[in-house]
């Protein structure tokens, strides 16, 4: 493992521990990962191998039991509350599987949310909405409620949101897990077309080989360690 | 600190957005206090009403004798020697008539309520021809002043209203005799309006009193003369006697019963504040559990902690100040203005007021309202703050 500058990524023999009761589940063992800048990087791994953990540590969501995690220069195991918040806000966008929009605003209020946390005027944060919604091709549906949206276009109106505020790294959990073939065929479209053309860092957690062929390299999660299959692009 | 301010603002207006969705167990919050609020405006509109009637009794250039040490009219006595020395004592307004003193005694007699018909203490107060130039504020409504040396009488419009047998022409029995109404006297609504007057000289023998009185009422040249009469008769060897100004007398009559109103109304108020401070935080609870994911993706996005305890908070004030705010109308609406009696413990008697609902009255509603939903709010909104962002993503 080098500690390459170029590295935006670095987790370092991360642990997560669960307690349930007197049970204690030991979900990270020792975890080590590297990604590179624009990298676009697919987890795989059984269901409760700790995916959603490991990427939740990464987000700043929450906080290891040992280890570190340093995205872009910043060691976010050792920040907490209001001060992890603020870092999210600046550096993560986070695409849910469900994708967590809220029902009473419209799409674009929705990709607006983020914004309302930095430093941006009002007619600044108008533009930025507008660029978020055109790169997800949805210009035209703006002014429409989630409830009016397909499952497809929630999805791309998540990812709206989470590229609005320009992050350093888009964090996705199975963004295409509740959507038909097609509609995730885009939604995997899109994201390859951020990395691609825009060069975002991905890391996208995933069940489906498929899609997770699209990244530029896959890790498989298992028994609390990472396992490189060796599948990479 | 200004972003801050945004941020918390936008969360705040979610939920408030979001509340349509809850409407229900919102309602039942509302609802809550809106019952507390009746009540509490309510329970103490009665006191305010009672107030009123006795803050409103009595002028400052009036004052009334009583003997010494006995604090309230029903416990005096004043023989007529006396009287007559305090209305001949310097400060004593006088008219073409002589000095406007009113030599006075009361009686209570039973008379029954319209309402529910069971008896009900009324003063009958016999006063001398002065009384009227004494109390400026009586007038004749209907008939008119009772004729000296008869057993006519003229009673006051609260007690008139509230009381049976009491109208103009009617004809009542107390003890030996039978009394019979011959006028109907409002006086601006003061306590006299509560009574029933006669002439002394007639209820002295009719009670057995002798040539005894209870209680000199006199008006003075102006209210500033006040304390040289009350010198004047306190230094008097010939006299022991106590005086105040009326305003005096009647505001100090009325703080027992003020004090009890008051107190009731406050520990009803209070218990049904616990109750519905309970309905507001379970509504509150309730409404954090539906919103938690919102919440979570919130706080997942950067937005912090303390924007999301205020949000919760002022949805639960929010609610609050509806529940104050229809609970005040509903008060002013039901009870504004309603007429009833009640005793007054230290005379005795009946005193009839109305139920006054006061702008101040419903600000105190409405702030106790918006504390009941600042307390119903906070474990709610502490909960909602400190939800663990990753749990409350996996929930659905
Ligand atoms: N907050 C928590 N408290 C207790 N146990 C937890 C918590 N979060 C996760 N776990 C447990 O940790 C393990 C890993 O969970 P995680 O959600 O990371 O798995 P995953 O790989 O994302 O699974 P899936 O593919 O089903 O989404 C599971 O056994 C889960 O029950
Ligand atoms: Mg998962």
């Amino acid at each position: 493992m080098s500690d390459a500058p170029e590295s935006l990524v670095q987790v370092r023999n991360l642990h997560k521990v669960f307690r349930r009761g007197s049970e204690r589940i030991d979900v990270l063992q020792g975890v080590n990962l590297d990604l590179a800048q624009g990298e676009y990087l697919s987890l795989m791994g059984p269901s409760g191998s700790g995916k959603t953990t490991l990427l939740n540590l990464i987000g700043g969501l929450d906080t290891p039991s040992d280890g570190s995690v340093t995205v872009s220069g910043d060691r976010i195991d050792k920040m907490s509350g209001g001060k992890l918040s603020r870092w999210r806000s600046r550096h993560i966008g986070f695409v849910f599987q469900l994708y967590n929009l809220l029902p009473v605003l419209t799409a674009e209020r929705n990709v607006d949310l983020p914004l309302l946390l930095s430093p941006l005027s009002r007619a600044q944060r108008k533009k930025h909405v507008a660029t978020a919604l055109a790169m997800v091709g949805l210009s035209d549906r703006a002014k429409h409620y989630p409830r009016q949206l397909s499952g497809g276009q929630e999805q791309r109106v998540g990812i709206a949101r989470a590229i609005v505020t320009d992050p350093t790294l888009l964090l996705c959990d199975e963004p295409t897990g509740d959507l038909d073939r097609r509609s995730g065929d885009e939604i995997l479209e899109l994201l390859q077309a951020l990395n691609k053309e825009h060069g975002k860092a991905i890391i996208m957690v995933t069940h489906d080989a498929r899609a997770a062929e699209r990244a530029s390299r896959t890790l498989y999660l298992d028994k609390g360690m990472l396992v490189n299959e060796g599948v990479d692009a | 600190m200004f972003r801050w301010f945004a941020q918390t603002l936008a969360v705040t207006g979610l939920s408030i957005r979001s509340l349509p969705q809850r409407a229900g167990p919102s309602l039942v919050a509302v609802v809550g206090i809106t019952g507390v609020v009746v009540t509490f405006v309510a329970v103490l509109s009665i006191a305010e009403g009672f107030n009123a009637a006795m803050a409103n009794a009595g002028s400052a250039d009036t004052a009334i004798v009583m003997r010494g040490g006995s604090n309230a009219e029903l416990n005096s006595a004043l023989e007529l020697d006396s009287t007559r020395i305090i209305e001949d004592a310097p400060g004593v307004r006088r008219g073409d008539s002589g000095p406007m003193a009113s030599a006075e005694l009361f009686v209570i007699v039973n008379v029954p309520k319209k309402s529910t018909g069971t008896d009900a203490n009324v003063p009958l107060r016999g006063i001398q021809a002065a009384a009227f130039d004494v109390r400026q504020e009586v007038q004749l409504v209907e008939g008119r002043r009772f004729a000296a040396g008869t057993n006519e009488i003229i009673v006051g419009r609260s007690a008139s209203n509230q009381f049976a047998g009491l109208e103009l022409g009617q004809t009542q029995r107390w003890g030996e005799n039978a009394w019979t109404v011959v006028g109907i006297f409002e006086a601006d609504g003061t306590i006299s309006e509560s009574e029933i007057w006669c002439d002394a000289a007639v209820l002295q023998p009719a009670y057995r009193r002798g040539s005894t009185f209870q209680s000199v009422m006199a008006r003075l040249d102006s209210p500033e003369t006040f304390q040289a009469f009350k010198d004047a008769l306190t230094t008097d060897p010939r006299l022991d006697v106590q005086v105040e100004r009326e305003t005096d007398y009647y505001s100090s009559q009325s703080s027992m019963v003020r004090g009890i109103i008051t107190g009731i109304g406050t520990v009803i108020a209070v218990l049904m504040g616990i109750g519905a401070v309970f309905g507001a935080v379970n509504t509150m609870y309730n409404a954090v559990a539906t919103r938690t994911r919102e919440i979570a993706t919130l706080r997942a996005l950067g937005f912090g902690g303390s924007s999301v305890v205020v949000s919760v908070l002022v949805e639960s004030a929010f609610l609050a100040a509806l529940g104050g705010v229809i609970g005040g109308a509903l008060a002013y609406a039901a009870f504004h203005g309603y007429q009833t009696a009640t005793m007054n413990f230290q005379t005795f008697s009946q005193v009839a007021f109305a139920f006054t609902v006061t702008p101040m009255l419903l600000v105190q509603g409405a702030m106790y309202a918006l504390a009941m939903g600042l307390v119903g709010g906070l474990f709610p909104a502490v909960r909602a703050a400190r939800l663990p962002i990753v749990t409350a993503l996996r929930e659905l």
